[in-house]
């Protein structure tokens, strides 16, 4: 699919700039030309269609889609998967928790919202794309929902709702669906174009200084870290490289934009798939400002067993991947 | 006079949307009030899911998105 862009910077590099071919410059050079210019379209392309989405199917709806009827356990599907297409600045975490319990849908499920949105959002699923390719795209993007959908399964049966936080008890105690003050009509698609654009613009704006980073370190490392270098240390048999890399993400505050570029030379310099995904996750997933975010409305002994089951799960899906892939 | 309130709890676009509004209001020489909403128990009284929300006279104009003043000014002159 890309074909065109290797030649590209083949011919950039190793023509135009006369570097020589197989050189560490060079390699490093030409790594960092093609990815940059591979990923910016993937950008483009997968932000603006989920901008084009989220534009006929707002936050709005997608609470009112998940109230409207009974779901016998889908809604935590429905959930996990709006969550995936649904950005939204982690500052909208505790307003967006509150408004979804509030309007009557089960703790659990909102709470597997809250876990699918920031991992698998436009920016992964294009960087995911770009480094690793549809296969591994799918699975990450598979999981992440299945990973959301489950841990947000076994908090519901946790019964958490006594954790909560006073003030947000207090306000559940009247569950309502009210959307007023809300005027809009709807505008037509070529009306709906700006905003959209704008939308992508923005997010493509505010990762592309992380992405650049992100590929210059992976160009270097891809450049001059010899191939396999970290299989003696991160090995697929030692059963403990899963859950360090996933307890040292957590605490971690990154976007997927800076770290996925690094973790593609990662895997190519020897360290499983499985582990890199698992990091990855438990970067973008949790983070300690994320964790001051939701203290609004959890306790602190709320606050841990959330943590710990999402915790959990992406080291038992890190074990997963590295058997299967 | 109108009362204008933008709805965030201080993250950059929330802090973005309220400099774009003043901005609008100095601009068109509306007479309003401008409002910040930072604490959540509060912004929940207004039922919002997604900030920062433009609020207009206690209409949501824009909700999820940074408003830019050129938007806000239309809004304003309606």
């Amino acid at each position: 699919m890309f074909d065109w862009l290797q030649s590209f910077s083949d011919w950039l590099i190793y023509s135009v700039f006369g570097i020589e071919n197989h050189s560490k410059l060079g390699d490093t050079l030409n790594f960092f030309v093609f990815d940059t210019i591979k990923i910016f379209i993937l950008l483009a392309g997968v932000t603006l269609l989920m901008g084009i989405i989220n534009s006929y199917f707002p936050i709005d709806k997608v609470r009112a889609f998940l109230t409207k009827r009974k779901w016998y356990g889908l809604d935590y599907f429905v959930a996990s998967f709006f969550g995936t297409i649904t950005p939204f600045c982690s500052c909208s975490s505790v307003p967006l928790f509150v408004g979804f319990v509030k309007g009557g849908i089960p703790l659990g499920v909102t709470l597997a919202f809250l876990i699918s949105s920031p991992l698998v959002d436009a920016v992964t699923v294009a960087i995911f794309f770009g480094m690793f390719g549809l296969r591994i795209t799918l699975i990450y993007v598979i999981s992440g929902i299945v990973l959301s959908m489950i841990a947000g399964y076994i908090l519901s049966k946790m019964k958490l709702e006594s954790l909560l936080t006073d003030w947000v008890k207090e306000l559940l105690k009247n569950k309502q669906v009210v959307d007023r003050n809300f005027e809009e009509k709807p505008p037509n698609f070529f009306q709906r174009i700006p905003a959209i654009l704008k939308e992508a613009g923005g997010i493509i704006q505010g990762v592309s200084l992380y992405i650049l980073i992100g590929i210059a370190v992976g160009g270097l490392m891809h450049g001059y870290i010899p191939t396999g270098f970290f299989e003696g240390y991160i090995s697929k048999d030692n059963p403990f490289a899963v859950p360090i890399a996933v307890i040292i993400g957590v605490p971690m505050y990154s976007n997927t934009a800076g770290i996925l570029p690094i973790m593609q030379v990662l895997v190519e310099k020897g360290i499983p798939m499985g582990t890199v995904i698992a990091f990855s996750m438990a970067v973008v997933g949790l983070s300690v400002p994320e964790g001051l975010l939701l203290k609004k409305i959890m306790t602190t002994k709320m606050l841990m067993i959330f943590f710990a089951v999402v915790t959990v799960c992406i080291i038992i899906s890190g074990y997963l991947f590295n058997n299967i892939l | 006079m109108k009362t204008i309130k933008v709805l965030g709890p201080g993250c950059p676009k929330c802090k973005t949307t309220y400099n774009n509004v003043l901005e609008a209001v100095k601009q068109t020489g509306v007479e309003a009030e401008v409002v910040k909403i930072e604490d959540i128990e509060e912004m929940m009284k207004y039922n919002v899911l997604t900030t920062p929300v433009l609020m207009i006279d206690d209409v949501a104009k824009v909700k999820g998105r940074i408003a830019d003043v050129n938007e806000i000014k239309a809004l304003l002159t309606q």
